[in-house]
This record gives structure tokens, C-alpha cells and sequence, in this order.
């Protein structure tokens, strides 16, 4: 999984019928700091997260299959799946 | 999943067994300020999407599962049309 922060929500009128109903959300990857690392992407919302949210997002798409429970052709490979209250590094002043 | 736009149409009458009928587009991955994201890259259309929309995609194996049927040799798919993002 990786850690990110929510960037905010894209709307999306036409679909694959697998998004149905699903929030998507854009995800920021960060470091254990909260620094940006690397690029953003996109990822259904299966926690309730809300925009500055730093969460565990689960990006392979068998995992991801297996939380939906859709059946197995379900073209999604990226899900939120948790809210991290704190993260803590033992040894790291910072 | 990510995002792109369509910049345009590849066009190949002869393809691998099934992805006959299916239409080929050029896309230009994008962050969420639809600032450019690495190379152009060629995905399957799944939305009638046109040349210049927002879309998003799904990459690697998903992406063949986004069409029907699904055991298909295609690693980039658009899956939706974007309206608006909010940063």
C-alpha cells in the first residue's frame, strides 16, 4: 500500500459501469513527514476520506477485487482503505 | 487509475485477436492541474471519448478487464470522462 494525502475529488458523468456510484478521489503519494513523493493518481474512496486526509491506498488490483466483491472483472486497480491518524518513525528527530 | 488527454486517434487495421472493432487513442497523461505526466501513450476507449477530453484511465492488467471480452492483450484503458477535479 501507499501513503498519501487526498488532493480532492473528480467528477465523472460517463463511465465504465464499474464505477458506478464509487468516489473518486485524486491521492498525493508522501513520505512519512507528509512531503510530496513522486506523481499523483487516482483512487476509489472505500473510508469515508475527506480532502488533507493522509491515507493507506492499496494499489493492485486483485486486493482490489476482493474488497469490492464485484466479481472478477472489475477494472479497478487502486482503493482507499484506511485514515492515518499518525505515523511514527522511531529514531527520526524530524 | 490516472489521468489524461486525448490528443488523438491511432489508427491499425490489422491487430492482435480481440481487439478487433475496438478504437485506439493517443493520450497525454496529466497530474491534476493537467500538467503533462511522462510520455504520450496509446489506450483502449471504453467512453467514446474525443480528442481534447479530460479522461481517466487504468493501467497493467485492469485494464483489460475494462472490456468485454476481457482477456485481451491492452495495458492502458479509458474508463471515464472527467468533468472536474477539485484541488
Amino acid at each position: 500500500m501507499r501513503h498519501c494525502r487526498v488532493v480532492g475529488p473528480i467528477w465523472a458523468a460517463v463511465k465504465h459501469p464499474a464505477y458506478a456510484g464509487k468516489t473518486l478521489l485524486v491521492v498525493q503519494p508522501i513520505d512519512p513527514a507528509g512531503k510530496d513523493v513522486g506523481a499523483s493518481f487516482i483512487a476509489i474512496d472505500r473510508a469515508q476520506a475527506g480532502v488533507g486526509d493522509h491515507v493507506i491506498v492499496l494499489t493492485e488490483g486483485t486486493g482490489v477485487r476482493q474488497l469490492l466483491q464485484q466479481g472478477d472483472v472489475v477494472p479497478i486497480r487502486s482503493a482507499i482503505v484506511g485514515i492515518v491518524d499518525a505515523v511514527d518513525v522511531p529514531g527520526d528527530a524530524g | 487509475m490516472y489521468l489524461g488527454i486525448v490528443k488523438g486517434t491511432v489508427v491499425a487495421e490489422r491487430k492482435a485477436s480481440g481487439l478487433e472493432g475496438q478504437k485506439i487513442l493517443l493520450v497525454q497523461p496529466v497530474d491534476e492541474h493537467q500538467r503533462p505526466l511522462g510520455d504520450l501513450q496509446a489506450a483502449i476507449d471504453t467512453v467514446q471519448a474525443g480528442e481534447g477530453d479530460l479522461v481517466y484511465l487504468v493501467g497493467s492488467r485492469e485494464a483489460a478487464l475494462a472490456l468485454d471480452p476481457w482477456f485481451v492483450p491492452v495495458d492502458a484503458a479509458i474508463v471515464g470522462i472527467v468533468d472536474g477535479v477539485s484541488t
